[in-house]
């Protein structure tokens, strides 16, 4: 049990990896499959901030009478891994946007046939 | 008698390869004016052979000529070396060139064919690249241009440009590809990671620290990996081929392409394995057989064939093997006679094959069953086509009988009784299957009734197609009364040597 | 001042010159100023390539920020080596890409096109330079999403499906660097790759580092496109614009090849990842395979960029194969492939480009009876081909040579003769090209007089590929050196690391 709650945060982790995974494996519809794109994301930005937490640690602020601080490195890493995400999730949208007018819908298997009856 | 004096020594080798080069380039550049065309072909032809003969003259002389071109891989370079089996190929190649391009300009123009500058200009890229296997110095430098002679004349085969043609190409390109990459240059790679070096030496580049069992693979793989010498099952290519205008047959299927192929063979014996190493080997035995086997299945083969051009191809493919077995025979007088059949077989083959395109282009005839009593109209051809015949069966006084004496000689000096009973079937089968086309020529008629004939009754080929038939029949007699210059040449090689040992030899016979 | 920021030009160059590109938006305008951008960029890998071969290895701190705790870009042999060729191709695809998007881009876009090359640029040589692991991530997101870009400006619709379906792959497998990196990060607390090197050594059993390498394998596989993660490849070379495909055959995997020997001999050591992990046979496996399946696939495709496509993913195979022998030759042997794999690749893309450009097709069909009406791109491509084959005089024979050398160093025998064997498939796949464009009568409905040889911008660039590419096949000296020397580094550098790290436990 204490492995379980012990962890929490790597289960968390965990949980929303394989879900996003999921979601982008098997979806249909190009929308859900960059949402599950971004859960799958939003999962590795969990992973990074969970492990910059330090057991007491405050937040990374200069404060007197404070020494144990976590560690801001990972949480500014994300900053920047949050910016990548959104520009591949906007990059991802225009091309759905640009799919649809293309070929009048963004669900793969549809457009699949449209590209097979050629 | 040495017109390139003013050349410094070395540089002949690099003008040997260049000068069928640069004349490719000329006859593309004077595609669009055919007699200035075939100006060029003939005046190139002639030059190459005078550089050729210059570099015979310094051999002779025991001039060393070498030349490094470049270093594609580090410690391993393009590079050249005059070597006496090399120049002999060269000789011979060069010589047959001038006769073909005669020969060509008749053929061509008399059968009418599309893109002749095409034609000429890979031919002459085809013997430049022939130039540069004879004078390689190493494997790599061999193998650089073993591939670009089986390109250069990939267009050659397909040059009718049919589906015959192109079913041709693909077997021939296929199988020629095929074998050098997956087991020739595996082959030599093995040599250089065994060896550390690539380079022909007299006596070879192994000692008794390799393996024999490393060794015997590497022969097989050589062996075959040298798809050009036909040896069976990779011989289909050559067959193949023959979807290619006659003057491509003539020279480069029966002497430029399957002559490097064998020359690679015997050099590799030389030079890489050294005689005295090869007669250890495990497989030496195995592919001689397998030799021996080539040459009486594709004899018999041939005797099925009517289409004159497939008799002849293998009949080809058995002369080669004549080659292999000589060269695999690992004694001096075998390997003596290898070398000397590659010129004889030369000779008398391309009688044959230029009889063949002779007998396309004036009657358009290319079944042997149709040439019964062609003697009457073709009476030239016939003769020079039983000339040829005569020379390739190795009976006096043509020149084929030398190399098939020296065979027989190595043979019995080998101990290897198979191989001379081999030789001996296989003249008897020769004689089968090649003698019966001029004899009923001359003998039978179609009709069946006998009139006196008259020149009237001729209908001869073109002139140029006559002369050069003639020049090389007259070649089979001369190499008979004066292989001097050869076997002079052969005896040059290291290692190798027409004398034998007469008590081993009168031994075996007795 | 300026020598001393030079390592960062390559990167900062094409990175700010971007969007002034947009800003410009006249296409002939834009296109002057990125190919001289990029031939700038050029120039400064050339020097930073000598520099290397005198100097052995450049560091700058971005910003100021010392090493490991600031961004370090770090320049040795084998990243300059690589560096160059990128640039150098980048350049001339430039060149090629005037005439060729004016057909398969619309004109409105073409300030974008040069916006989302120098982008990708910027990317790949970020990618390159970086000495920090997280920071390589970055850069790769950079690239990848200027690639993502570039795939889906064809008029072609079915560009967008394919570049969707590449920015999905993609971002998995960035996303898996990305949790790798985290792995290490959480174990050693730093992202210098130098220092992560010594500190991976000290933890070498544990298994958060072993995860982090599978995973960060997993997602350089998935951008190195090696089987079976690939699947997205051939689409999007398919369907993407010719100079774009040319462009990304010739540089964006090979990049992707460059940070996986990164990742495996600099930052985890070939010790931990090759006999601990056992990934030798793993790559060796999957090279093999890769080689076969995909050389087949290239057999039987009816479009020329699919066909090539496939045996780009082959080729991949050859440099992959290279790494796995783990020594010195092999990994020279993977190293030259990338640059001769570039150049090759690159002339073939552009000689498709050219007929596309004519002809406005490139199944095989249309290359019918093309040997004579464009006579100057066919030759281009079947020297090329002939490249690809491995036939010698051209770079494809001095690759095969030395993988061939590397496998048989290890009396790798039936690995010898598997490689040689499989570019036999490469016969048949070119082969079935070549012979169509030579040997076959262009389709009677075609008017013949429409068909004419491309453009001079096209050839240009093209040919200075296939020059070098013979070039490169008869003189030898500048690529086997700098990948002797750079396979040699990375050797060293990973023992190096091995040794300090055993001070450090001490």
């Amino acid at each position: 049990m204490n492995f379980i709650l012990d962890y929490y945060n790597y289960w968390i982790v965990v949980f929303l990896m394989m879900a996003g995974f999921y979601i982008v494996i098997s979806a249909n519809n190009l929308v859900k499959k960059i949402v599950g794109l971004n859960v799958f994301q939003t999962s590795v930005f969990m992973l990074y901030i969970s492990m910059g937490k330090v057991s007491g640690g405050t937040a990374p602020i200069l404060v007197d009478g404070v020494t144990l601080y976590s560690n801001p490195l990972p949480h500014v890493l994300i900053l920047t891994a949050i910016v990548v995400g959104v520009a591949t999730t906007s990059v991802g949208l225009a091309l759905i946007v640009r799919i649809k007018r293309a070929y009048g819908t963004v669900e793969e298997n549809e457009f699949k046939n449209q590209d097979d009856a050629i | 008698m040495n017109l390139w004096q003013a050349v410094e020594p070395s540089q002949l080798i690099s003008l040997s390869i260049l000068i069928p080069f640069i004349g490719a380039l000329l006859i593309v550049a004077t595609g669009k004016h055919p007699n200035i065309r075939e100006a060029v072909t003939l005046i190139t032809a002639t030059v190459l052979f005078s550089v050729v003969l210059a570099i015979t003259d310094y051999t002779f002389h025991g001039v060393e000529l070498r030349l490094n071109v470049a270093e594609p891989i580090p410690g391993l370079g393009i590079s050249f070396e005059v070597e006496p089996l090399g120049v002999l190929f060269a000789l011979v190649a060069s010589f047959l060139w001038i006769i073909t391009s005669i020969y060509a300009i008749g053929y061509m123009r008399g059968h009418n064919e599309e893109n002749q500058t095409r034609f000429f200009c890979c031919f002459a890229l085809a013997i430049s690249s022939v130039m540069a296997i004879c004078f390689s110095g190493n494997l790599l430098t061999l193998f650089i241009f073993y591939e670009v002679l089986t390109l250069s004349t990939y267009p050659l085969v397909t040059h009718a440009g049919n589906d015959a043609a192109k079913k041709g190409g693909r077997v021939y390109l296929g199988i020629l590809l095929s074998t050098s990459i997956a087991f020739l240059l595996l082959a030599i790679l093995g040599t250089y990671s065994l060896t550390g070096t690539l380079d022909f030496q007299a006596g070879g580049i192994f000692d008794d620290s390799h393996s024999k069992t490393v060794l015997s693979v590497l022969l097989v793989l050589f062996c075959y990996g040298i798809g050009k010498a036909a040896i069976m099952p990779f011989h289909r290519w050559l067959p193949a081929a023959m979807v290619a205008p006659t003057p491509v047959s003539a020279l480069l299927h029966a002497v430029a392409v399957v002559k490097a192929g064998v020359f690679s063979i015997l050099k590799v014996v030389i030079y890489i394995f050294g005689l005295d190493e090869l007669k250890d080997l495990a497989t030496t035995d195995i592919m001689l057989y397998i030799g021996a086997a080539t040459i009486l299945i594709s004899s018999c083969i041939a005797m099925t064939k009517d289409n004159l051009k497939a008799r002849l191809a293998y009949s080809t493919v058995s002369q080669l093997s004549y080659i292999v077995v000589g060269a695999l025979l690992a004694s001096s007088i075998a390997s003596a006679g290898a070398a000397l059949h590659i010129a004889t077989h030369a000779v008398g083959k391309i009688t044959l094959f230029f009889c063949a395109g002779a007998i396309m282009v004036a009657s358009h005839k290319k079944n042997i069953s149709d040439m019964v009593g062609l003697g009457r109209q073709m009476p030239i051809t016939m003769a020079a086509f039983g000339i040829g015949a005569i020379s390739i069966i190795g009976l006096p006084p043509m020149a084929g009988t030398w190399s098939k004496w020296y065979l027989t000689i190595g043979a019995l000096e080998a101990d290897k009784l198979f191989i001379v009973a081999t030789l001996m079937i296989s003249s008897l089968l020769n004689i089968a299957y090649l003698l019966p086309i001029p004899v009923k020529a001359f003998f039978n008629t179609q009709s069946g009734e006998s009139k006196p004939w008259t020149w009237a009754e001729t209908q001869e080929a073109p002139l140029p197609i006559l002369i050069a038939l003639s020049v090389t029949s007259v070649g089979c007699l001369a190499l008979f009364f004066y292989p001097d210059p050869l076997i002079d040449l052969i005896n040059l090689i290291p290692g190798v040597s027409t004398h034998a040992d007469m008590t081993i030899s009168l031994e075996g016979e007795g | 001042m300026f020598e001393q920021h030079l390592i960062a030009l390559p990167i900062l160059l094409p990175l700010i010159a971007a969007p002034i590109t947009l800003i410009l938006g006249h296409s002939r305008l834009s296109w002057m100023f990125a190919t001289a951008i990029s031939a700038l960029a050029c120039y400064f890998s050339w020097h930073l390539l000598t520099a290397t071969l005198t100097e052995s290895v450049l560091s700058y701190a971005v910003g100021g920020w010392s090493p490991p705790w600031g961004i370090e870009l770090r320049v040795d042999v084998a990243n300059a080596f690589v560096l160059l060729a990128v640039s150098a191709l980048s350049t001339l695809v430039l060149i090629y890409s005037k005439d060729s998007i004016e057909k398969e881009i619309e004109s409105s876009k073409h300030a974008l096109y040069y916006t989302a090359h120098l982008l990708c640029l910027a990317g790949l040589s970020g990618i390159l330079l970086t000495g920090d692991a997280f920071n390589l991530f970055v850069f790769l997101e950079i690239s990848s999403l200027a690639t993502y870009t570039l795939v889906s400006l064809a008029s072609d619709r079915r560009c967008l499906t394919a570049a969707f379906r590449y920015l999905i792959m993609g971002t998995i497998g960035a996303t898996f660097i990305l949790i790798g990196v985290g792995m290490l990060y959480m174990k050693t607390g730093t992202l210098n790759m130098l220092d992560l090197a010594i500190r991976i050594d000290v933890y070498e059993s544990s298994r958060t580092i072993n995860t982090g390498l599978a995973f960060i394998m997993v997602g350089v596989s998935i951008k190195l496109a090696l089987f079976p993660l690939h699947m997205w490849l051939p689409a999007a070379y398919t369907h993407a614009p010719s100079a774009v495909t040319a462009f990304l055959a010739s540089t964006a995997t090979k990049v992707a090849f460059y940070v996986m020997i990164r990742f495996i001999f600099t930052i985890f050591g070939l010790n931990y990842v090759f006999e601990e992990m056992g990934m030798d046979l793993i790559l060796m496996v999957l090279a093999i395979v890769a080689i076969f399946k995909c050389s087949y696939m290239a057999t039987v495709q009816s479009n020329v960029k699919t066909v090539l496509a496939y045996s780009s993913v082959a080729q991949i195979g050859y440099m992959i194969l290279g790494i796995s022998l783990v020594s010195v030759t092999g990994l020279m042997a993977g190293l030259i492939h990338i640059f001769n794999h570039a150049l090759m690749k690159g002339a073939l893309f552009m000689a498709v480009g050219a007929v596309f450009y004519r002809v406005g097709s490139v199944e095989i069909s249309a290359f019918k009876g093309l040997g004579k009406q464009m006579p100057f791109t066919m030759a281009a491509f079947t020297i090329a081909g002939l490249s690809i084959i491995g036939v010698p005089l051209t770079v494809g024979f001095i690759s095969k040579w030395y993988l061939v050398t590397a496998a048989l160093e290890q009396q790798h025998w039936i690995l010898a003769a598997l490689v040689l064997v499989g570019s036999l498939l490469a016969v048949v796949y070119m082969g079935r090209v070549i012979e169509a464009a030579y040997f076959q009568k262009p389709p009677a409905s075609q008017d013949s007089n429409q068909v004419k040889e491309a453009p001079w911008l096209m050839l240009l660039p093209m040919w200075i590929l296939v020059l070098a590419n013979i070039y490169f096949g008869i003189d030898t000296s500048l690529t086997t050196e700098a990948a002797s020397s750079a396979s040699e580094w990375l050797f060293q550098t990973s023992s190096i690391a091995a040794a300090n790290s055993a001070e450090v436990s001490q």
